[in-house]
């Protein structure tokens, strides 16, 4: 209960302070808050998207804190989640049910991370490092398949053929025309059932285990590698999910850069849960209001951009980490 | 000849700062993973200096200067508040990230590049020259200076360091000081040296290609400015291998665009054996 009230304070510590950066910029503080929260719960429409734009950091968030459970730090989310997505844009053309479509591309995302964790695991490399790298890597190899092998030649942009109806998910009519549908429930979902797996099963357990203390679990006979190859392929699956979500539910198709670098705001959801599958939702719905939000800044205010909300997620990142680490020194 | 090394040295300046940086910090026991961050408000500000104090040098000290605050800023979490040093590394990625476009709209009027600097004559050996002293330099204080051997006992060994009546903590915030203004200095070289104003997101990973140099190098001063090469080497080759063409085959652009960070990948895992990293690297003190 005490943690949950050090990173409420947190937050409003660095809101408080993000504000401050508005002010540094020359702009009112009050117009950037109007404009950021104005558009967040006013229609239905509007809450579709602010759904919308919560789905994906659900699943990346969940990218990165089932690694850090295993004491893994994920910043690969954004490559894997683009490899998902590339292989759902793809699929269809080989398989014509939805389910095997889904279940295709993130099984390809999940071998995509579970790399990082083999080369942390076998080759010891540093997981860091390699996932920054194989997020570049992912950049080169989908953009080159983008706007070669699999682009729609009745394009002029680097994005692939639409895929057949059948996969499309149908976005509920209450919102009005935003396209939260069946991946949005589902990510709600998704981190209780994880919690469950977390708590309830083998793998769960040496997953955490291994995170706790390297060397007790493996004196108790848990092998660390396994286990990292293991919750990184479960990330790169997670982050696929966001793929799916786009391609089948958002614009049917792979577009070039059409993730506003959701696997790195995974980072900040999953920091600011703390590695707790139980918050994410909350701390997901709260970077996703803040980046919807900091879409209206260009149209609203002069000097602001979008990338507002990345500045939101630093500040807050580092304030809840600091009121938590905050102890009066013994005298 | 010609055609390499000078190219060679030139793309591999700001990453000599910014891996000379990383390697100070975090052989005082504080992993850096803020490099990235430190190195694009580097960019930012060395050009917004340079360009308001009409002065490349001074742009590059103004960059210096807003690392050594940044460092700061880590400092008080890593070391005062013994937050976790890969999550505050990894805010100040994303608050630089987020705060540069907002900057460059503020103060240029467009989000995706400064004004250019263009009153002075491209520099030719000046930074060239700062880059081989600040790795002779490191190198030096490092080996054979008592100062640079605790700084060593500060990551290995702090409890050594502690019995000995030293400091830990006064090394470790020199690390995260120095691994501020370095890397911000190594940034400037980006937006003021090797081109002429800042770009969105242009340090593109080179705060990690700088910390992959330093595992490289063993966080070994002369290793990992061969790391460095390294990378500038497979960066240079990228970008003459564009439209070129293999037995009649064109490779993509953005594939070949890879081919630095493939190169990377694959001779940490699989060319150098284990490196090990300074014992208490992570440790807070």
């Amino acid at each position: 209960m005490k943690d949950i009230l050090k990173s409420f304070l947190g937050v409003f510590i660095g809101l408080g302070v993000g504000l401050l950066v508005v002010v540094a910029v020359g702009e009112n503080p009050l117009v950037v808050l109007k404009a950021m929260t104005g558009a967040l719960v006013s229609s239905p429409y509007d809450i579709g998207m602010t759904l919308f734009y919560t789905t994906p950091l659900i699943f990346t968030g969940l990218a990165v804190a089932i690694p850090l459970r295993a004491g893994l730090f994920n910043i690969g989310a954004e490559g894997q989640l683009m490899v998902g997505a590339m292989a759902a844009a793809v699929l269809p053309q080989v398989v014509s049910s939805p389910f095997l479509a889904v279940f295709g591309a993130i099984l390809i995302s999940g071998i995509w991370g579970g790399l990082i964790g083999w080369l942390k695991a076998r080759r010891g490399a540093h997981e860091v490092i390699v996932s920054i790298l194989m997020n570049f890597i992912a950049v080169g190899i989908t953009s080159t398949l983008a706007n070669g092998m699999f682009k729609d030649p009745d394009s002029q942009l680097g994005e692939t053929a639409p895929v057949a109806e059948v996969f499309h998910s149908v976005p509920f009519s209450f919102f009005a025309g935003a396209p939260t549908g069946v991946y949005t429930v589902f990510a709600l979902f998704l981190p209780y059932l994880l919690y469950g797996v977390m708590k309830r099963s083998v793998w769960g357990y040496q997953l955490r285990a291994v995170g706790l203390n390297e060397t007790a679990a493996t004196l108790y006979g848990i092998e660390r590698g396994r286990v990292w190859i293991l919750a990184m392929m479960a990330a790169g699956a997670v982050a696929g999910f966001v793929g799916c979500m786009e391609v089948f539910g958002n614009a049917h198709k792979f577009r070039m850069g059409f993730s506003p670098e959701w696997g790195f705001s995974g980072i900040a959801v999953a920091l600011l849960a703390r590695g707790k599958f139980s918050a994410i939702v909350p701390s997901a719905l709260l970077f996703g209001m803040i980046s919807k939000g900091s879409l209206a800044l260009e149209l609203e205010t002069e000097k602001m951009t979008r990338e507002y909300a990345m500045v939101l997620q630093g500040i807050i990142i580092l304030s809840v980490t600091l009121t938590h680490a905050y102890k009066k020194r013994a005298k | 000849m010609e055609e390499w090394v000078f190219p060679v040295l030139r793309t591999a300046t700001p990453l000599v700062f910014a891996s000379m940086g990383g390697l100070w910090c975090e052989r005082s026991g504080v992993i850096q993973i803020g490099l990235e961050g430190f190195m694009l408000l580097g960019a930012f500000f060395g050009a917004f200096f340079a360009l308001a104090l009409k002065s490349v040098f001074l742009g590059f000290l103004g960059a210096g200067l807003i690392g050594a605050i940044l460092g700061g800023v880590f400092g008080i979490a890593v070391i005062r508040f013994r937050a976790n040093q890969i999550i505050t590394g990894t805010a100040i990625n994303l608050f630089a990230a987020g705060l540069t476009p907002i900057l460059c709209k503020a103060v240029y009027g467009s989000a995706n590049s400064s004004a250019r600097v263009d009153f002075t004559e491209p520099l030719l050996w000046g930074p060239l020259v700062a880059a081989g002293l600040c790795a002779v330099v490191s190198w030096a204080l490092f080996l054979w200076t008592p100062w640079g051997l605790r700084m060593r006992f500060a990551g290995e060994h702090p409890e050594a360091l502690q019995n000995a009546g030293v400091s830990v903590v006064r090394y470790r915030w020199m690390g995260v000081v120095l691994a501020g203004v370095l890397a911000s200095v190594g940034g400037a070289m980006l937006s003021v040296f090797l081109s002429s104003s800042f770009v969105r997101g242009m340090s593109a990973g080179r705060g990690f290609i700088a910390l992959a140099a330093l595992i490289l190098g063993r966080w070994n001063p002369g290793l990992t400015v061969m790391g460095c090469f390294l990378f500038a080497f497979t960066d240079l080759m990228q970008g003459r291998l564009q439209g070129h063409e293999w037995f009649g085959i064109k490779v993509a652009d953005p594939m070949v665009h890879t081919f630095p960070y493939a190169v990377t990948l694959f001779i940490l895992a699989f060319v150098m054996g284990r490196s090990r990293a300074p014992k208490a690297l992570g440790e807070p003190w």
